[in-house]
């Protein structure tokens, strides 16, 4: 497989009158044709900024991309003019957000706005591109899709008008599908749906994805690699199987400590990470997660807070993917100290 | 039939504890008026229609469902925050339902409740000490300002706030601290029992551990008894004694956490549980799930048969035809509603 995708350093931040904000602090990571991404992080760990970043959706004013390449099939998406970004955006790489009700104009039909970018990007006529988007829509499940075309997005529930969304961001057969939190607004009933379809439809347009989530049990499920964000960096990333079952950064291990399991009763009291999200405003000097770690305090490490950790492989990590994280300590050490 | 279920229902509890509340046939219906100028009920939104349950003293009780499935609007009509309109729910022996005036604020001080979003549940304009000590100057409680004030900064204490902020307004503390504002809003009366409405939805993951293991500790050291609501159903696992799941305005089973999420009876409850991801893709890699078609149905114009015959992947005729059968005890202390069980 070739690499589609390749971030390096990416840096955005947002010059508010509250002062800056360091929204993204050095990111990088590839994306190979047809693999599922998840990017786990809470709010304000710049998942979302840092793809907005390469969709060139960052506001500006405030926000501006200080630094950093995003090479797209041999291209600087960041250096591109904005014309030249409407040709991309929807047709090779297209976005799923996570609202679908304000995400969606409320005062045009479905048909509408399904058929803009057929119109746009593919060059089709009207009575072609309804007849597309009827497939489209008829493809992720909407019955009756031909007469639902002249519907506006308040006659479809929550779950119907995600698929909209989805049908929409298919519509180009993009080569990269962003999917910023495209569940969190949904039930579980209506989430399984939705990760079914869009499991499905991978395979078969044999899409690359990026999967923007805060839920680890979503991206368990579906990714083939995770990176752990947080404060705007990446703590941890390696395949699916090793950050779930050999984490490695203090931080991964502490999330998953803290969440309660479906599959196992509740006797044992949840691990809590102390704290609560570093505040954004302040350039981080060390590593972001210092102030919460508690592994910091075992080993006594002072270069944690003012150094930055380099993003390393893990030592005797065993999968294909490359198991990398960002931590001075290693906490297999930590923790056999503490023993 | 389902009376004598019910009263089943209170014996069995009865013998294991001390019942708190004993909620039956509870409905609250919301009238769709329509008209300009001459409104006229056209119909009613069953939010609530008709469920009955009991509360032990010293347990947390989970109430899960799907959004619209009525679960919030069942524990403010037990508050009567919404006065119901139909059945009796009984608090500590006497009934709330008729009741009204001081008789009821009375009450509400054995009673409280954590609302979901501490951005909109705390006024803006008042710091966190006039938050806190405002049900202290409702009941009369601590005529003297400095004992109040003390009494404030023990309860704050208590939540894991520094007393120090007791001036600060909600806007300057992070969502995990504005929901310990919350929690030390409720405890101020001492109340025996309360409704906590999602008291985590709105929080980041590494801070819903905190306030779950904060409302822990409360529980032990005060004997709290919890209506725990909630649609993350990883964690009422975790924090809830017994179970109850809502479907369009009604329990369909009910029962202990462990008896329900390990032999789920109900195929609401199978396709609910199974819909939910565990982060471990070992497990996700061999998970069979249950993928129900469709969407809720509108609580205004529900079903004929069972409620859940829309999307019920076992359905038969009689789903159709009878309305949805009453709650009744297929295993020890474990209750479905469902044609195909009974």
């Amino acid at each position: 497989m070739s690499v589609l995708l390749e971030v390096k350093d990416l840096v955005v931040r947002f010059y508010t009158q509250e002062g800056t904000v360091f929204a993204v602090n050095g990111v990088s990571f590839d994306l190979e044709e047809g693999e599922t991404l998840g990017i786990v992080g809470e709010s304000g760990s710049g998942k979302s900024v840092s793809s907005l970043a390469l969709m060139g959706l960052i506001p500006s004013p405030p926000g501006k991309v200080e630094s950093g390449t995003v090479i797209f099939e041999g291209r600087d998406l960041l250096q591109l003019k904005p014309d030249q970004m409407r040709l991309i955006r929807g047709k090779e790489i297209a976005m799923i957000f996570q609202d679908p009700m304000t995400s969606l104009n409320p005062v045009l039909t479905i048909g509408t706005q399904i058929t803009e970018s057929l119109k746009l990007h593919e060059g089709m006529n009207t009575s072609q591109s309804r007849k597309r988007a009827a497939d489209l829509l008829d493809m992720v499940g909407i019955p009756d899709a031909y007469r639902r075309l002249d519907d506006y997005p308040h006659q479809f529930s929550g779950g119907m008008r995600q698929r909209v969304m989805i049908a929409m961001g298919l519509s180009c057969n993009p080569k990269l599908l962003i999917a910023d939190e495209p569940t969190t607004a949904l039930d579980v009933t209506i989430q399984a749906q939705i990760i079914e379809l869009v499991k499905q439809l991978k395979d078969e347009f044999n899409m690359a994805m990026i999967w923007i989530t805060h839920d680890l049990g979503v991206v368990a499920g579906i990714a083939d690699r995770i990176q752990v964000m947080y404060g705007g960096r990446i703590m941890e990333s390696g395949s699916s199987h090793e950050v779930f079952g050999d984490s490695r950064h203090p931080y991964t291990v502490g999330l998953l400590g803290s969440l309660p399991r479906l599959d196992s009763s509740g006797e044992e009291k949840l691990t809590q990470i102390e704290g609560s999200p570093p505040d954004m405003r302040n350039e981080p000097e060390g590593c972001p997660f210092a102030p919460r770690c508690d592994t910091r305090e075992l080993l006594q490490l002072d270069k944690c807070w003012d150094q930055r950790p380099p993003l390393e492989i893990v030592p005797d990590s065993s999968g294909i993917v490359q198991h990398v994280m960002s931590c001075w300590a290693d906490i297999r050490e930590g923790v056999a100290e503490h023993v | 039939m389902s009376s004598q279920v019910m009263e089943h229902t209170t014996r069995k509890s009865q013998a294991d504890g001390d019942i708190i509340l004993e909620v039956k046939g509870l409905k609250k219906h919301f009238p769709i008026s329509s008209g300009i100028v001459f409104q006229r009920q056209v119909g009613a939104v069953r939010a609530v229609d008709g469920i009955s349950f009991d509360v032990v003293r010293g347990e947390t009780l989970g109430l899960v469902g799907e959004s619209g499935c009525g679960k919030s609007t069942t524990g403010r009509t037990i508050l009567q925050l919404y006065r119901p309109t139909e059945g009796s729910v009984k608090f500590e022996g006497q009934e709330l339902s008729t009741m009204a005036g001081n008789d009821l604020r009375q009450m509400r001080r054995r009673m409280q409740i954590i609302f979901q979003d501490p951005f909109a549940s705390l006024n803006p304009r008042m710091t966190v000490g006039s938050i806190v000590s405002e049900p202290l100057q409702i009941h009369n409680i601590y005529s003297n300002k400095k004992e109040r004030q003390q009494y404030v900064e023990q309860l704050m204490e208590k939540v894991g706030l520094n007393p120090y902020f007791i001036n600060r307004y909600p806007h300057e503390f992070s969502g995990g601290q504005r929901q310990r504002i919350g929690i030390a809003r409720a405890l101020a009366l001492e109340p025996s029992f309360i409704v906590a409405d999602e008291p985590i939805s709105a929080l980041d993951v590494s801070i819903q551990a905190q306030v779950v293991n904060l409302m822990e500790e409360l529980q032990d050291e005060l004997n709290l008894t919890y209506l725990f609501i909630a649609h993350d159903l990883s964690m009422v696992r975790h924090i809830c004694d017994r179970v109850a799941v809502m479907y369009l305005g009604k329990i369909v089973e009910l029962g202990p956490v462990d008896a329900v999420y390990d032999n789920p009876q109900h195929p609401y409850t199978q396709a609910l549980l199974s819909a939910v991801p565990v982060p471990d893709p070992g497990v996700e890699e061999s998970r069979q799930r249950i993928i129900i078609s469709g969407d809720l149905p509108s609580p205004a114009n529900p079903p004929t048969g069972c409620n859940f015959n829309t999307r019920c992947p076992v359905a038969f005729d009689l789903c159709y035809q009878e309305p949805d059968p009453p709650l009744v005890e297929v295993l020890p202390n474990h209750f479905v509603s469902c044609h195909r069980v009974t």
